[in-house]
Order: structure tokens, then C-alpha cells, then sequence
């Protein structure tokens, strides 16, 4: 125990000073950290309810165009409501479905690249063309179809994407695993007698951990998207729950008398969508120097 | 192939059995119960879900796709594919994009490697991996459809509805293969028959062309065909932006009414064009590269 802590400890400055280093991991770091925050206390930030219409105000553009007022920094959309207090609310299931969807995704991908990794064989078999499979139908059709059957919710989504996701990890992961598992740490724990489970969980995870991570990153920015792609077309979080996708859905019917509407939302995703990707590549350069540069 | 398609249509048969009853969809609210189980036997569905899958695949392979409960008395085949032609040539022009942006981009950016073009590019990558694509496609549409009226912005009608779909689609894919070409490029041309081609005082253009990107192309064809699975479910929202008629904007309209028929086959012709895609491109290695043909 206090070696671990110990082992942290002498980790953590060389993360610091390493993204100290990289001015696109510290964008990356800044800019997640705000999304974070942002949908923790959106309702302290937020200036307005995101639901409460004003029909009185509707279509307001933001602060710096003309007609433009200081009450509604980004206007406001077709009802009236502020745009500003949408995005900050909007965080939080984008938020809630990438962390969640990573985790069940990885959850579910990690096992199967670990168990095809290691016990090769049919096992190897059954996995590795069940992704061929999943990686040949166009993967939108089997979300919005899994989506259509059992009802889009925020649980449904996080399940259906943790099911479909999953075979980036897996490939990865089995990956690795197939070069870790002929490593001589690996056959000493075997020859000492320990047992599979003992071996993959104690020995093989750990020596993969790293691109777990780095993937795992970058797949939250991918789920974000993806996110906002099925709420686009209706198969996301229903309303009242404010997502980006449905306000970016809204924006493209009044693209012709409101272009703020559309324009926002959008900027918002690519801020974060960026922030994840910076994190992810220095995370990738923090953890696996060999692939630095690609 | 083969296994892989199985695999496919039992996915798609497993998650819309799963869906629960599609006929109350169908019928009135006050329908009786004889009405319901009418419809329900005369459309198979009161069998096991063992037979039905059985006799779901048996029909497949006469290549009877089902009876959509939408159109009614119409060929599910024949509705699926007098939408195909659309995709296709959405998927084609996108791909045709995809390759004259990312081509000359990336092999300009590795020759000028860590310099402005190099950096300009790649910032531009990270950006097109940021962005939802499919907002790419409503910009498009403000600035090039609504403010400058240049292009049509929805419908598919004569060439000129082609181009802002195109780009959009295209741009996503472009993204990742100029990087790609970029790698490519550096790797080959510090190969040391670039050198000898340099030193034997060829000129630049056939050097890069013939020595470089040619042997670049290799790495480069492989993604072009990994990425055709991304290239169609990409025609799936890019058509419902632009309302183009393809088989992505029939899967959404037929998957809000369940219609499973219509769905399954959406599905089964996506996949195929993916598998078809993938096979052609392991047909193009050995046009690119010798040492296929020969070995």
C-alpha cells in the first residue's frame, strides 16, 4: 500500500512537468476542466433556466449584432429560451454519456480483447469475428436501430453504445495483450503455478493500462459526437433534458432568419470534442513514448 | 463473407424481435384481439422466434425480403433499392472529395514537413476530428446555400444538390487521410530508392509521384477501404441534413415506425456495400502493388 502511494507520488510531478511542456495538453486539461465544472454547477452559472420561454424575446441574437441585447449574451432560440443556458445545461448529458458510454465500453471491450488475447484459440475466434461483423454494418443504423426498439433514454443510450462500441478497445487491448502475454513476467507468474484469472488481472491488465487510457480518452470525444449525432436526429435524450445534438436540431430548421442557432451548439461540441483529443494525445505521449508523433 | 453477413442479419433479426409487438403499431386502438392475431399469424409472428428466424433466413436466401407493413404491397427490395442509386452516388462524389483534398494536402505536408503548410494541415485535422460532421454540413448550408445562395440546400436535384453533401462527407474522411498520405509520404520518401531516383537526377515531380506517393498509396488504400463502413453510416445523418433521398433517410423513417422489413433490408444492402467495398480493395492492391500480382 505505501508503495503504491509512494509510486504515485513520484509520478505525479513528472505528469505536471510534462503537460507543462505540451501547450496543447494544457489547453486540452483547461478545457475539459471547464466543461467539468460547468455541468456541475450549471445552475449556479447558468443566467437562465434553459426551459423558460419568452415568447416576447424569441429569436434574439446575441450581445454583438445588432438587435442584439446584454440579457442574452447568445441570443435567444425560437421559444425564447437562452441559448447561453442551454449549452452550460446541454454539458451534462454530453458529459454523462461520454464518461458513462466509455466506461461500459470499456468495460465490455477490455474483457473481450483480454480473453481473446490471452486464450487465443476459438476464443479468439468467436470475438474477433464478432467485430468484423459489428465493423460491417455502418454502425449509425445499428445505434438508431437499437435506439428505435427499446426507446432512447439516457440509460438506453450509455447500454447501446457500451454494446456497440466496444471493438476499438478490444482490438487494442487484444493487441497488446498478445505481445505482453509472451513476455517473461508472465510466463514466471504462469510457471509458478497462479492462475489465469490470477495472471490476466494481476500481470497482463496492468502492462496494457496505458493505452486503455489513451483510447479511452479519445473514445469520450467520439461518444460526445456520436451523442449529439443521435439527438440530431432524434434518437437521443428527449426533452425537456436540454442536449446540444436537438438544439442543433432546432438551429438547422431556422438556419434562414437565426444562423446563432445552429452556430453555437456546434462550436461548444468542438471545443470539447478538442479539449478530449488534446488530453488523449498527451496522454499518449505521457504514457507510450513509442508512439509520439503519429 | 458468408459468416459475416450471417452474423449481421442475426444481429438485426435478434434486436427487432426484441422490439416487443410491431403489429399494435398497425392496427387501430380498439382493434379485438381476433384482429390482432390475424394480422399477427398472417405475418408470421405468432411462430416461435427459433422458426421465424428460420424461416427469415430460408426466404433471404431465395431473396424474398419480407413485406414492409408501410407500403403495403410493394417489394421491400424495390423500394430499398430505388433508393441505393442516391447513397451511392452521395457515398461516391464524398469519397471522390475525400481523395482530391486529401492526396495533394498530405503529400504537400509531408514535403514540407514542420512547417507552415505541415502545421496548417494537421491543425485542420484536429479540427475535422473535433467537429460533429454533421454540423459541417448546416455551416455549409448557411454560408454557401443560405447566405451566398450558391448551392441548392436540401433535395436532390441535378448536380449542383450534389456538392454541399459531398463536401461535408467528404471533409470528415478527408481529415484523417491526409494524415495518413502525410505519414505515409515521410516514410517512403526516406527510402533509399527515393534517394538513388533524387540522385540520378529525375525530375522532382516523378520522384514524388511515381517513387513517393505510389508507394505511399499502399497504407492509404487500406483506410479508403476500412472507412467505407464510416462512409455509409456518415450518408446516414448527412442525408438527413440535406434531405437526400437515399436508403439512410428511408432506415430513419423506417425505423420510427418499426417497419422491419424495410429496416433488415437497409441494414443487409448497407453491409453488403461495405463487404463489396472491402473486396474491391483487396482487388486494387495488386493494380497498386507488383509483388501482389506476382506472388
Amino acid at each position: 500500500m505505501r508503495a503504491a502511494t509512494g509510486r504515485v507520488r513520484r509520478r505525479l510531478p513528472v505528469a505536471v512537468r510534462s503537460l507543462l511542456r505540451s501547450p496543447t495538453g494544457t489547453i486540452g486539461v483547461v478545457l475539459v476542466t471547464l466543461f467539468v465544472l460547468a455541468a456541475l454547477f450549471a445552475p449556479q452559472i447558468a443566467p437562465f433556466d434553459p426551459n423558460a420561454t419568452n415568447l416576447r424575446a424569441r429569436q434574439v441574437p446575441p450581445a454583438w449584432v445588432a438587435g442584439g441585447g446584454t440579457q442574452n449574451l447568445l441570443g435567444t432560440d425560437q421559444l425564447g429560451r437562452d441559448i447561453l443556458s442551454r449549452l452550460i445545461f446541454g454539458t451534462r448529458v454530453a458529459l454523462i454519456v461520454g464518461l458513462g458510454g466509455v466506461m461500459l465500453t470499456s468495460l465490455v471491450g477490455v474483457t473481450l480483447g483480454l480473453l481473446a488475447g490471452y486464450f487465443r484459440g476459438r476464443t479468439d475466434a468467436i470475438i474477433s469475428r464478432s467485430i468484423d461483423t459489428l465493423l460491417s454494418i455502418p454502425n449509425v443504423l445499428l445505434y438508431l436501430v437499437a435506439l428505435g426498439v427499446f426507446g432512447p433514454s439516457l440509460a438506453m443510450l450509455i447500454i447501446v453504445i457500451g454494446l456497440v462500441n466496444w471493438t476499438t478497445f478490444a482490438r487494442v487491448v487484444r493487441g497488446e495483450v498478445i505481445a505482453v502475454r509472451e513476455r517473461e513476467f508472465v510466463d514466471a507468474a504462469r510457471s509458478n503455478g497462479a492462475r489465469s484469472a490470477r495472471v490476466i488481472f494481476k500481470h497482463v491488465l496492468p502492462s496494457v493500462s496505458g493505452p486503455i487510457m489513451v483510447v479511452g480518452t479519445l473514445n469520450v470525444a467520439t461518444i460526445i459526437i456520436l451523442e449529439a449525432s443521435l439527438s440530431f436526429l432524434g434518437f437521443g435524450v428527449q426533452a425537456p433534458t436540454v442536449t446540444w445534438g436537438r438544439m442543433l436540431a432546432d438551429g438547422r430548421d431556422y438556419l434562414a432568419t437565426a444562423w446563432w442557432l445552429a452556430t453555437f451548439p456546434g462550436i461548444t461540441i468542438t471545443l470539447l470534442g478538442l479539449g478530449l483529443l488534446f488530453l488523449g494525445d498527451w496522454l499518449r505521449d505521457l504514457l507510450d513514448p513509442r508512439l509520439r508523433g503519429r | 463473407m458468408v459468416p459475416i453477413l450471417l452474423g449481421v442479419v442475426t444481429i438485426i433479426f435478434v434486436l427487432l424481435r426484441l422490439s416487443g409487438d410491431p403489429v399494435r403499431l398497425y392496427l387501430p386502438e380498439d382493434a379485438t384481439h381476433q384482429q390482432i392475431a390475424q394480422v399477427r399469424s398472417s405475418l408470421g409472428l405468432d411462430r416461435p422466434i427459433y422458426v421465424q428466424y428460420g424461416i427469415y433466413i430460408a426466404r433471404l436466401v431465395k431473396g424474398d425480403l419480407g413485406e414492409s407493413i408501410r407500403y403495403r404491397n410493394q417489394d421491400v427490395a424495390a423500394i430499398v433499392m430505388e433508393r441505393l442509386p442516391a447513397t451511392l452516388e452521395l457515398a461516391g462524389a464524398s469519397l471522390l472529395v475525400a481523395i482530391l483534398i486529401s492526396l495533394p494536402l498530405g503529400t504537400l505536408a509531408a514535403l514540407n514537413r514542420n512547417r507552415l503548410p505541415d502545421l496548417l494541415s494537421s491543425a485542420v485535422a484536429m479540427l475535422g476530428r473535433a467537429m460533429p460532421n454533421f454540423w459541417v454540413g448546416i455551416m455549409l448550408i448557411l454560408f454557401f446555400g443560405i447566405r451566398l445562395e450558391w448551392f441548392p440546400v436540401s433535395g436532390r436535384n441535378g448536380i449542383g444538390s450534389l456538392v454541399l453533401p459531398a463536401l461535408t462527407l467528404g471533409a470528415s474522411m478527408a481529415a484523417l487521410l491526409m494524415r495518413l498520405v502525410r505519414s505515409g509520404m515521410l516514410e517512403v520518401m526516406s527510402q533509399d530508392y527515393v534517394r538513388t531516383a533524387k540522385a540520378k537526377g529525375l525530375p522532382w515531380r516523378t520522384v514524388v509521384v511515381k517513387h513517393g506517393l505510389r508507394n505511399a498509396l499502399i497504407s492509404y488504400v487500406t483506410v479508403l477501404g476500412l472507412e467505407v463502413a464510416g462512409l455509409m453510416a456518415g450518408a446516414v445523418i448527412t442525408e438527413q441534413v440535406f434531405a437526400w433521398p437515399g436508403i439512410g433517410r428511408l432506415a430513419i423513417q423506417a425505423i420510427s415506425s418499426l417497419d422491419m422489413s424495410i429496416v433488415q433490408a437497409v441494414v443487409i444492402l448497407a453491409s453488403v456495400v461495405v463487404m463489396v467495398a472491402n473486396l474491391v480493395v483487396d482487388l486494387m492492391y495488386a493494380l497498386i502493388d507488383p509483388r501482389v500480382r506476382y506472388a
